[in-house]
């Protein structure tokens, strides 16, 4: 097991039925890395991510995560990542503050490092006068950092994100962006996927899924060498068009 | 243990903040007692009657009198004109007429069949055998304290005697029929519908990814409910207690330790519906009308069970509340204790470990 690597899959497989829709991939991501996971809708990314979290278990095939392996090590695996989900997934009718207490307290965090934790990322996240208003109140932007923030309260060895940044503004994006790679230099290994392309670009390696297999992967700028095109979004068509799966 | 702690804190949280929730907890069980304790009565009372008094004397008054001291009734109009009753019943100002004849004291001391005439309007049958029956018993008990020193006729009267409940009062029957709706509404409905909530949020990912064990998450989901089933039954009783001049004859401890056998049932087969469903609208539908409907019809509380057909008998058997009721009802009025309703209790108790075991299994670690 190769101690360079936060995640490794080989051959992962999930079928539902006679739908495969994650076909056999295999790849590596570096600890540390920003690992952006692309592909067209239903080209199995979010199936792909669920597997490697633990919220779905695989057909067949292999994967470490943080160098545990997903079948057995499940309960370990759940210490050492976080994960943000498509859905804005904090809880509306509490306050900022008990959002990020209950979540470091699920996660374990002692009462000191929990109260130290708490304000540490109110001030981070310049919400001191919201810190006890209720999370329904917030813009979704804010919403949207402060989930990422307490995905990674328990300062996890992986984060994955589910399409973190849909429907937020430009702006907030980009803002959310720093914090990801705030948290990429204290060494957490980012998993993100996303349709939007200029994110792909901030990614320090990406990855193409079309059809359940992983068509291409490598940083964006080798992948817009190889195909000769200037943006990711002309790489992300020139993949994709080869689709056969309907949306 | 400081996981289900905190998890317990937020859930309280969830509850009290949503004002929906707390109308619906506490809200539902004084609706439900004030309407069935005074709006929804099989009791009559008040009924209005009409007098056609030919005797005039103390004797007719005397019977008048204990008429109209009866709770039952309110003696609209005494008269003594004949004609004016069916006139009465036309108009519905009268329920019930009684005609007494002019020799009512001859009959009260010689006769040994007397003719007082009791005319009722039957076009709602039941309110007007009850009223019958309630005039009846007035006048023989009547009878009986005026030939109490005299040496009574050769006759055998039925000395009736309403066991637990002698006044007939509706609220024994309704009052451990409404602790055990509530109980399973609120338990099977809130659990059902904040675990879905989860569900349908998103936070149940967040939470299944989280260290947190699924069986913790899913116990501190009950827990709040649990204790606010407990304080509902509470004010239930109080207000049955106070309000409804409900007797408590049995054990309190007892009471209180079969109803949490009976929340815990509940709370289970919340469970199991929110682990079929995936969305809140469908766990409410399944809850209130896979619950709500079967435990008014067939818990005995509102219809009795041994009018209904057989196929309908047997199925109430399955209704956790029916054991429940037959278990308040014995402790409650008839003052028992757990040897009289172990066999019932035992039922509940093979319900609940039934119905937590299929959920458990069917509680998915994995949501796919």
């Amino acid at each position: 097991m190769n101690s360079e690597h936060a995640i490794i899959t080989d051959q992962l497989t999930k079928s539902f039925g006679s739908f495969t829709a994650v076909d056999h991939i295999s790849f590596e991501v570096k600890r540390g890395e920003i690992f952006g996971f692309l592909g067209a809708n239903g080209a199995g990314k979010t199936t792909a991510m669920r597997m490697l979290c633990g919220l779905s278990k695989p057909t067949s095939g292999s994967a470490t995560i943080a160098g545990f392996d997903i079948y057995k090590d499940t309960e370990k695996i759940k210490t050492k990542i976080g994960y943000m989900s498509q859905k804005f997934s904090l809880y509306e009718d509490l306050t900022v503050k008990e959002n990020i207490r209950f979540f470091g307290g699920i996660y374990g965090l002692s009462n000191k490092a929990l109260k130290l934790q708490t304000n540490k990322l109110i001030d981070t996240l310049g919400l001191e006068s919201q810190s006890g208003k209720l999370v329904a109140s917030l813009p979704l932007g804010w919403k949207q950092k402060l989930a990422f923030s307490v995905a990674v309260i328990h300062e996890p060895s992986i984060v994955f994100l589910d399409e973190p940044t849909g429907g937020v503004d430009p702006i907030t994006r980009r803002q959310f962006w720093d914090l990801i790679y705030e948290a990429a230099q204290r060494g957490i290994t980012i998993f993100v996927t996303t349709h939007y392309m200029d994110e792909a670009e901030y990614c320090d390696r990406v990855s193409m899924m079309v059809d359940g297999k992983i068509a291409a992967l490598d940083s964006p700028e080798k992948l817009k060498l190889k195909y000769n095109v200037e943006s990711m979004d002309d790489v992300f068509y020139h993949l994709a068009r080869a689709a056969k799966r309907g949306e | 243990m400081k996981q289900f702690m905190i998890f317990v804190k937020k859930e309280f949280k969830h509850v009290f903040r949503d004002s929906k929730t707390l109308l619906m907890l506490f809200g539902l069980p004084i609706v439900q007692i004030v309407l069935f304790g005074f709006a929804l009565s099989n009791e009559i009372k008040s009924a209005d009657v009409l007098i056609c008094d030919h005797a005039n004397n103390n004797y007719s008054h005397e019977i008048i009198h204990k008429i109209s001291a009866s709770k039952s009734f309110e003696v609209k109009r005494v008269t003594t004109d004949h004609s004016e009753i069916e006139e009465a019943f036309k108009q519905g100002s009268a329920k019930i007429a009684i005609v007494i004849p002019s020799d009512i004291e001859d009959q009260i001391f010689h006769s040994t069949h007397g003719s007082l005439q009791v005319i009722s309007d039957a076009s709602d049958p039941n309110t007007a055998s009850t009223l019958t029956s309630y005039i009846s018993n007035i006048i023989m008990d009547y009878k009986q304290t005026l030939n109490a020193g005299n040496s009574p006729p050769m006759q055998v009267v039925p000395e009736i005697r309403m066991l637990y409940n002698p006044t007939l009062k509706g609220a024994t029957n309704f009052v451990p029929g409404v602790i055990s709706l509530v109980l399973l509404l609120v338990c099977v409905l809130m659990t059902s519908v904040s675990i879905v909530k989860e569900k349908e949020s998103g936070s149940m990912e967040i939470l299944l990814v989280s260290p947190m064990n699924p069986f913790t998450v899913i116990i501190s989901k009950a827990v709040p409910y649990f204790f606010l089933s407990l304080i509902n039954l509470t004010v239930i009783l109080i207000m049955s207690v106070v309000l409804l001049d409900m007797p408590l004859n049995g054990s309190i401890f007892l009471l209180y330790f079969e109803s949490s056998i009976l929340i815990l049932c509940a709370l289970s087969l919340g469970l199991l519906i929110s682990n079929s469903t995936d969305s809140q609208q469908a766990a409410m539908l399944i809850s209130l009308m896979g619950m709500l409907i079967p435990t008014m019809l067939l818990t005995g509380f509102l219809f009795p069970l041994e009018n209904m057909p057989l196929p309908l008998q047997y199925f109430a058997n399955i209704l956790p509340s029916k054991w429940y009721f037959i278990i308040v009802k014995s402790i409650m009025i008839k003052g028992l204790g757990i040897s009289a309703i172990y066999k019932e209790t035992l039922i509940l108790i093979g319900m609940t470990v039934l119905l937590l075991f299929i959920s458990i299994r069917k509680f998915k670690i994995r949501l796919s």
